[in-house]
């Protein structure tokens, strides 16, 4: 059993459509670890299909998608998402870390104490009984954090985590999101905020109808946008640029 | 429609034995078979909801369908299977209360299959993304849905509980209405309106109704109070 | 979780709980009309106090009790018709036939008596006359004992009725309780055993039109079922009952079986 890191993400001309439709079109490039990876596009440029194809839970209409080390059937994933809209099971917010942990094999006392990090983590721990339906949004958003780092993943997809919190919330969760990448986590973040791509990312990659059409870090990407598309939007959003 | 009250009051006060005898055999009869049913109907109605495989619609039709089974129906096919004659014969069990839960049990099946596939389809499509990406593999997301849908399911129970109590033609075939043995209520209902006393039969309607409603009220309540605690 | 485990409890309820089981007991095939006339439940506790035997009535028509016995269902038969306890015997499925007691038939009719037949003691009459009044008449029409009598009363009565009845002539198929209840609804002439008359407590306008007639006189015999045919049967248990009942204390309980101080059955084995 290899111990290697499952990045870098290898994607070669990748397609996915739909009825015919592509909503990911030709797509090739590699994420590795390091700099947190930001993907920016307007609504509708296909940020969460590319997410769930990296995921996995989407398979490719054509082309390859490639982690470093394949992952195995049974064995703990070394990747995990959060979605926009978090979904608990009707149990308290300790179990439902536990159930992830549980599903990975893990059993206790290893398990108790890894839901305990988590939890406090997150700075849910005192809401740890709670039934996990009854939290606020952003408790539950931060919940669904804290359930997807409790296996230490290498790699973290968030697929517009704040899109559905007010402005508090969110503050709240850019802040965890911030200290897992400070703790090595590689971030991979879809959104469409201009000013979190900017707070949380250090490279961004722009899509547009599908389409990757640019690359750059965060501030070669603000202050010198290459294509057109990139350049159109940051306008659009930011009014005063 | 008085005298039926009365008489249904007189019994009750009266605790008549026979009376009690009868309906505690009703209600052991029907909630074996509930509970059978649900053993067997819960998983089938999860499993299916969750599988993707060519004839799922015909299955899920046909499951549908047989939550119409006549109880009358049942009650042949079963008698044919329990009699000597039958391939099950030899088991002995027919005109016992084991063949009336027998016959109640395939009778509620389908309901029990039928109403946990609805519910735990709905529940998969809110679900499925969130198990997958936890790493869940189809059955075990199976057995989520079923524990985390467990206060519409106890709706799907109470729902398969309420038609065997509320049955004729299946026990009466199965049982042979024997005094003492295999009476239940509504069977000793079907005797007694044959009989010509109808305000007998009446006051036990409507105790076999009360009885229905008091199950029904307790699990309603349940699960009120556990949805308000859980969400 | 608390109820799964609920669940479980109660599925095992029926293997848990005692009793029917390990008791000693026979399955008597016999007739709704026996049954509902009480004659049983007068009956069987004196047997099963003597002998300790359960004794588990399976009440249906003449002929699904007959049907009952030929699968092997039943341990013993009662039933009142002869010529089909004959055929059954000479199938092979029975031992031996007895004798064991007789009741009456009477023909029931509405007090408004549209055939005028009420008060009479000939029941050939009384047939011929309803059917050229075109009186209402409910048949049981289920292969009853009490059907099959009234078949042959109307072909004594020189009436084809399978050709020759009319809109008037309603086979409903049904037991003895159910039919009175719908001759009672309709106010119809109907031919019923008076065990269940007696205890038929939803008469309407309906009352006894003719009785006494030799003709109505309705025979009941009883049968081990053969267990050389059917080796589940439970011979020596249900050879008990059929001794027992023909036995001068079983004749003597059966005529002790009354209704408002009237005897239902006459106990004649030989």
């Amino acid at each position: 059993m290899s111990n290697g890191s499952i990045l870098p993400l290898r994607l070669a001309d990748v397609s996915f459509a739909v009825g015919g439709r592509p909503l990911i079109d030709r797509v090739s490039l590699e994420i590795g670890a390091g700099p947190s990876t930001i993907i920016l596009g307007a609504n509708g440029a296909g940020k969460s299909v590319l997410m769930r194809l990296m995921h996995g839970l989407l398979s490719p209409t054509s082309g390859r998608i490639d982690w470093n080390v394949p992952e195995r059937q049974g064995a703990p994933r070394k990747q995990a998402m959060v979605f926009q809209r978090p979904v608990m099971l009707r149990r308290s917010a300790y179990a439902n870390v536990a159930y992830a942990l549980k599903l990975a094999g893990i059993r206790e006392p290893q398990r108790g104490v890894l839901v305990h990090e988590s939890l406090e983590s997150v700075g849910l721990l005192h809401l740890a009984r709670r039934p996990a339906r009854v939290l606020s949004g952003g408790e539950q958003q931060r919940l669904a954090l804290a359930r997807a780092w409790a296996l230490h993943p290498e790699v973290l997809f968030l697929d517009e985590p704040t899109a559905s919190l007010d402005p508090g919330a969110a503050r709240e969760i850019e802040s965890v999101i911030k200290a897992f990448d400070a703790a090595g986590t590689k971030v991979v973040m879809a959104t469409h905020n201009l000013g979190q791509a900017r707070r949380l990312g250090d490279e961004i990659l722009f899509l547009d109808q599908g389409r990757l059409v640019e690359r750059a870090s965060v501030g070669e990407f603000f202050s010198k946008p290459q294509s057109v598309q990139a350049a159109a939007f940051i306008k659009g959003e930011l009014p005063w640029a | 429609m008085s005298e039926a009250l009365s008489t249904a009051l007189a019994l009750l006060i009266g605790l008549d034995a026979k009376l009690i005898d009868i309906v505690l055999l009703s209600l052991r009869v029907s909630l074996s078979a509930v509970a059978i049913a649900a053993l067997l109907g819960l998983p089938l109605g999860a499993a299916i909801a969750v599988s993707r495989f060519r004839g799922r619609q015909t299955v899920i039709v046909l499951l549908n369908a047989l939550m119409g089974l006549p109880p009358v129906v049942v009650g042949l096919l079963v008698y044919l299977l329990l009699s000597r004659a039958g391939p099950l014969g030899a088991l002995g069990i027919l005109f016992t209360p084991s063949a009336m839960v027998f016959a109640q049990a395939i009778l509620i099946l389908p309901i029990i299959g039928a109403l946990s596939r609805q519910a735990i389809e709905d529940a998969w499509r809110e679900y499925e993304e969130q198990l997958r990406s936890l790493g869940a593999r189809r059955m075990t997301a199976a057995l989520t849905l079923l524990w985390d849908t467990r206060f519409s399911l106890l709706t799907t129970i109470l729902a398969g509980f309420g038609r065997a109590a509320a049955e004729v033609g299946a026990v009466m075939i199965v049982g042979g209405n024997i005094d003492g043995v295999t009476r239940v209520m509504t069977t000793t209902i079907a005797l007694e309106t044959s009989k010509g006393d109808l305000p007998l039969a009446l006051g036990l309607g409507m105790i076999l109704i009360a009885i229905v409603i008091a199950v029904n009220a307790a699990a309603y309540l349940t699960k009120e109070l556990a949805q308000r605690r859980y969400g | 979780m608390g109820l799964i485990r609920r669940l479980f409890l109660l599925a095992a309820l029926p293997a848990v709980l005692p009793a029917l089981a390990q008791e000693k007991f026979i399955v008597v095939a016999s007739t709704t009309s026996t049954e509902q006339s009480g004659l049983f439940g007068y009956l069987l506790p004196v047997f099963q106090k003597k002998t300790g035997i359960q004794v588990r009535v399976v009440a249906l028509g003449t002929g699904q009790a007959l049907d009952l016995a030929r699968r092997g269902d039943a341990d013993v038969v009662f039933v009142h018709a002869r010529s089909a306890e004959e055929k059954f015997l000479a199938e092979g499925h029975g031992v031996k036939r007895f004798d064991v007691m007789y009741n009456d038939f009477v023909l029931i009719g509405p007090k408004s008596d549209p055939a005028k037949v009420s008060g009479g003691r000939d029941i050939l009459d009384a047939l011929k006359k309803i059917k050229s009044a075109s009186a209402p008449f409910v048949s049981r029409g289920d292969k009853s004992g009490t059907h099959i009598a009234e078949l042959d009363l109307w072909k004594l009565a020189g009436i084809d009725i399978a050709t020759e009845k009319g809109r008037w002539y309603r086979d409903t198929g049904q037991g003895m309780g159910p039919a009175l209840n719908t001759a009672s609804a309709m106010n119809a002439y109907i031919l019923s055993d008076r065990g269940t008359w007696i205890s038929f407590k939803n008469r309407g306008e309906l009352a006894i039109a003719v009785e006494g007639d030799k003709r109505l006189f309705n025979q009941y015999g009883v049968m081990l079922v053969n267990p050389a045919k059917h080796p589940n049967v439970r011979k020596d248990l249900g050879q008990a009952f059929v001794v027992w009942v023909v036995s001068p204390e079983g004749q003597k309980t059966i005529a002790g079986y009354k209704i408002g101080g009237e005897q239902l059955f006459f106990p004649n084995s030989k």
